[in-house]
């Protein structure tokens, strides 16, 4: 079925003759081939977003339909993989055109070369349905590919072998109801825009740990939950995604760089083989899978980048994985949105963006949750959402920033004058916020004893007081508070510098494990508990428990070793128990 | 084929509409021929049927609808390019204006470039010397890197870019394949006339490539400009293995011809007017500087800007803060004190400074001096903010210490003269000098055993 162009404008082409195509179809435009997906139909004319640069197309060129909607590959080799926004391998484009992408070049997504070892776990005359493991393929040494029926088939195994096979080769068949035999291949094809099928869904109970203080230990995400990282430009954004990216206790990380600088996929390609994957010891990038559309890329194919990166997410979660997504920056995804909108001359909603902008960010987010997977056994996994946002401004009042808000339970604002400071990372600790907090206490206590949440209250409140304290101290001066109060302040300020303050780029502050975060924070509010001790005992020079050496070493004891941190801090501890009730003249 | 029509029916600057044409594709050059020989340029932004619509990069006087002739040329808007642009004078469209003669192409490349695959960049990571401390020691600059100067009107930015293009230097590195590529983008000719003095005074002339578009040329012109000058600057870098050094002043002005443009097309306006999609048209030419996998050459670019009422929010500064490695911005309260260069380094940031420094690139102690001197600075400030209000009684030991270290550091180590090229050892001592302004324990961000071997003993 082939149309023509009767119309170009940027990225929206418009062709006529193409009644047989479907809405959302995949299309390839000219001579070259480029691909679209179809928008709208009126009579025979459709609206076609076209995913690469238009110049040179005109009227007459001729288009045809693919009659199948924008599809992902799933099967192994997607992990060490960095996409475009339609999937397209980008190591593979770069063999054929060189440095710079060429248009209308068409690469399989996996390779249809390399050859995979599959063991088969299922046997024949076994009843399968959707989501049933038929064996496994040891991806890369830190994940295992659980090779499973696709969705919407069932039947019985009528054979299947194990050996070296393409992800294209057929591994065995099937024998529906109908008496139909479906060939079985270690690859399945997925339509983006629709979520992958599941059993059920959970509430989410489990933190995910990112070994980052401020998030752990004050704004927890759980497994399954979803989060928001907004912030102007230069606040740190960006270098907060790639510590969730490097230490998540996830097993598999999809990173989609949807619009951003092209130097920061260059980083992670670079960087995350490097890296050592706390929980398996293998290298970080064995279990990531990146999706590149950096700014200069086209524009269309920027939309479509967040929904094959959340596919490829969900073929994961489906094994039974702990999974990961993370969208650098969802704000240029609805930029997007609004320039396609803008084009198709759709009633603009607030700020020129699409009526629709807060239901689609919504139906992204929502593919989030733990879920029990399709499949016989009932497996669990759990998909987590963490979509970067850049405001204009740094103003969170705009349409983008405030539909996220609506549907994200945990916000991590970060602030540009802490930026400034350099107090990174610079997620303010007074209007962040985890709705997890209730949902995730239950699992904390068990872990880690009731002390740990105790200490995380009095650690915020402390915080919170500071902020109340300041303006006085504005106004007046800190000479004029009183004693309990100025060790509040000293508290605060430790708990700012010695506990918030985490460097991403220091080989040993990178990481935090819980343990050490739980020691970390107990040993700063225990310096609290002997201040106030003193100070009730009369003491009223508090500069005097301020100087006590042990007051420097808390400044260095995010720098001890994880084996070696609860030795030390009970060491600390010791002396600065000594040093005040010296301090106090006891 | 070359197709001539003499079908415009309607012209409203920029816009013109032309009817009756065939096999006319979207994003192609044409030109108009005027009744009196004149030949003008413009190009197909939108074809609908047998009818373009076509944006002129000139003006659109003395155009007759009847007599006009246009002729589409079937190709993009092309920079033809070669070795001999260096040390030449182009106009905004990319024709000589030195009064020399024509190029001759060895390639003629369409100005639009083409997205660099992600997988072919290679990190930026070499350190360049600028000689300037607040560059050097706080917001380093590499190789690869696109760093633009947000100005205000008035504010000194020309002498800080021209002094970075005379100074910077790659430490060990051979400084024989060096080039500047310069772009006036609608700037007065006092302004472009300062920097060619500039380059002329140093000699750099030679190894330079200007395209210069002046206040007084056509807006629409400004849309191709920094384009053009990048084409060039590829060129240059990956195919004569150079290190370029792009400077483009002042991207305010291309945004509004943008503005211009996309008013005139009646596209539904996003903020103060500017299109949607002035996010994606700057990153276009902001993505093209870098350094590619197998290639020897670089483009660092330094992207020159005057923030409207110096607010940082605009959409201009904003969305070139998105998109760009950091943003080095310039003070007015600085320079009203005398500070020169007023860099205001709290909110200037270096995004690649990371990998380009430290044992190997500049100097161990590089990273921990740096976080401490911008923090000391901030607490610093906060200290004499409250000193205005409440007097040097209210203030604790420390930071009287911390006001002392702020004043000191914006003295010695912030002012700088145009012509004094510190190295970086030197600026890294100018920064250990003050740091011993203050108590040992206030230095908790570097590392003990390097203020050990550091710290200047008094």
């Amino acid at each position: 079925m082939s149309g023509k162009i009767t119309k170009v404008s940027g990225p929206l082409v418009v062709a006529d003759g193409l009644s047989d195509a479907n809405i959302s179809d995949v299309v390839r435009v000219g001579a070259q081939g480029l691909v679209g997906e179809v928008l709208t139909m009126t009579g025979d004319k459709a609206s076609i977003q076209v995913y690469e640069e238009t110049s040179g197309i005109g009227p007459g060129a001729e288009v045809v339909t693919t009659g199948s909607p924008l599809s992902v590959e799933l099967g192994p080799g997607l992990l060490e993989n960095i996409y475009d926004g339609i999937q397209r391998p980008l190591p593979e484009i770069r063999k054929i055109s060189g440095s710079t992408i060429a248009r209308g070049i068409s690469v399989p997504a996996l390779s249809r070369e390399k050859k995979w070892e599959f063991t088969a776990k299922a046997e024949v005359g076994d009843n399968v349905s959707g989501g049933d493991i038929l064996g496994t393929v040891q991806e890369t040494p830190a994940v295992l590919h659980k090779i499973m029926v696709p969705p919407n088939v069932s039947g019985t195994v009528t054979e299947l072998h194990s050996g070296e096979f393409t992800v294209a080769d057929t591994i065995g068949y099937l024998e529906t109801e109908d008496g139909e035999k479906v060939p079985l291949t270690l690859m399945q094809k997925w339509a983006v825009r629709v979520p992958r099928p599941y059993r059920r869904k959970f509430m989410p109970e489990k933190p995910l740990c990112s070994g980052q203080r401020i998030i752990d230990t004050c704004f927890p995400l759980a497994k399954g939950g979803t989060a928001a990282v907004p912030g102007p430009f230069g606040s740190g954004k960006t270098v907060v995604q790639h510590q969730l990216a490097k230490w998540s206790d996830v097993d598999i990380v999809v990173y989609i760089g949807c619009g951003e600088r092209g130097n920061e996929m260059t980083d992670v390609l670079m960087e995350f083989p490097e890296l050592t994957d706390p929980k398996t010891g293998e290298p970080l990038m064995k279990r990531t899978v990146l999706i590149a559309n950096t700014s200069d890329m086209p524009v269309a194919a920027r939309e479509a980048s967040i929904y094959t990166g959340i596919t490829i997410a969900e073929y994961y979660r489906d094994m039974g994985y702990d999974v990961a997504i993370i969208a650098d920056s969802t704000s240029r995804w609805a930029e997007a949105l609004r320039e396609m909108s803008g084009r198709l001359e759709e009633m603009p909603g607030e700020e020129g963006y699409p009526a629709y902008l807060s239901s689609r960010l919504a139906q992204f987010y929502e593919r989030a949750g733990v879920t029990e997977c399709m499949g016989s056994d009932r497996r669990r996994g759990s998909l987590t959402a963490i979509g970067a946002v850049s405001p204009p401004g740094g103003d969170t009042s705009e349409p983008v920033s405030q539909a996220t808000m609506r549907i994200v339970k945990v916000f991590w604002g970060l602030d540009s004058s802490l930026a400034y400071a350099r107090h990174f990372p610079a997620i303010n600790w007074l209007n962040s916020y985890s709705l997890y907090l209730d949902t995730l206490a239950p699992w904390y206590n068990e872990t880690y004893g009731d002390g740990f949440m105790l200490s995380r209250s009095r650690a915020m409140s402390i915080l919170q007081e500071e902020a109340e304290l300041q303006e006085v101290v504005k106004l007046v001066g800190a000479d004029s508070l009183s004693a309990t109060d100025r060790v509040t302040l000293e508290v605060a300020k430790m708990l700012r510098e010695d506990f918030l303050q985490q460097n991403a780029f220091d080989e040993l502050d990178s990481y935090s494990s819980y343990e050490k975060q739980a020691a970390l924070l107990a040993l700063i509010l225990s310096y609290e508990k002997y201040c106030r001790e003193a100070v009730s005992g009369g003491l009223s020079d508090v500069q005097k428990l301020f100087g006590v050496d042990a007051r420097e070493k808390i400044g260095r004891a995010k720098s001890v070793t994880q084996d070696k941190f609860a030795s030390a801090y009970a060491e600390i501890d010791r002396e600065m128990k000594l040093q005040i009730a010296d301090a106090a003249g006891k | 084929m070359i197709r001539e029509y003499k079908t415009i029916t309607e012209v409203v600057s920029p816009l013109m509409v032309v009817s009756g044409v065939v096999g006319v594709t979207y994003d192609e050059l044409a030109e108009i021929e005027l009744p009196n020989g004149d030949v003008r340029r413009c190009r197909v932004l939108e074809v609908d049927g047998d009818t373009a619509v076509v944006q002129l990069f000139e003006s659109a006087q003395g155009i007759n609808l009847a007599e006009s002739k246009v002729r589409f040329l079937g190709h993009p808007l092309e920079l033809a390019v070669s070795g001999d642009m260096l040390g030449r004078v182009f106009s905004g469209m990319g024709s000589p204006i030195d009064g020399g003669p024509a190029i001759i192409p060895e390639e003629r490349l369409d100005i639009n470039g083409l997205p660099m695959n992600p997988a072919a960049r290679d990190y930026p990571n070499e350190f360049i010397q600028t000689g300037i401390s607040t560059i050097d020691g706080l917001n380093t600059l590499v190789r690869g890197q696109k760093l633009p100067i947000f100005s205000g009107s008035g504010l000194p930015h020309a002498s800080l870019a021209a002094q970075i293009a005379r100074q910077a230097k790659v430490l060990g590195g051979g400084a024989d394949n060096f080039a500047v590529v310069f772009a006036a983008i609608g700037i007065t000719f006092e302004e472009s006339e300062y920097f060619v003095r500039e380059f002329r005074r140093t000699g750099a002339i030679e190894r330079s490539v200007i395209f210069s578009n002046l206040a007084s040329d056509p807006a629409v012109e400004r849309i191709a400009t920094p384009r053009m000058a990048l084409t060039a600057a590829e060129y240059l870098a990956f195919e004569r293995d150079m290190h370029v050094l792009v400077i483009l002043t002042d991207i305010t002005n291309y945004a509004e011809a943008l503005r211009e443009i996309s008013a005139a097309k009646k596209e539904v306006p996003g903020r103060r007017g500017y299109p949607g999609y002035l996010y994606t048209d700057l990153a276009t030419m902001y993505e093209r500087a870098g350094r590619r996998i197998g290639k020897a050459g670089s483009i660092t670019m330094i992207p020159i800007l005057t923030m409207p009422e110096d607010d940082k929010t605009h959409p201009i500064p904003d969305l070139t803060g998105y998109i760009t490695e950091g943003q080095i911005i310039l003070s007015r309260d600085l320079y009203r004190k005398g500070v020169l260069p007023p860099v205001d380094v709290l909110p200037s940031l270096s995004r690649l400074k990371d990998k380009g420094i430290g044992e190997g690139k500049t100097r161990e102690d590089h990273s921990g001096t740096m976080n401490q001197l911008f923090a000391a600075y901030s607490s610093g400030k906060e200290a004499k903010e409250l000193m205005t209000i409440l007097g040097e009684s209210a203030l604790t030991p420390t930071d009287l210490l911390l006001a002392k270290f702020a004043d000191e550091f914006e003295k010695q180590y912030v002012t700088q003269s145009t012509e004094e090229n510190r190295s970086i050892e030197e600026t890294l001592e100018i920064g250990w000098r003050l740091l011993s302004i203050l108590p040992k324990s206030e230095l908790k961000r570097i590392k003990p055993e390097i203020i050990e071997k550091y710290l200047p003993k008094t």
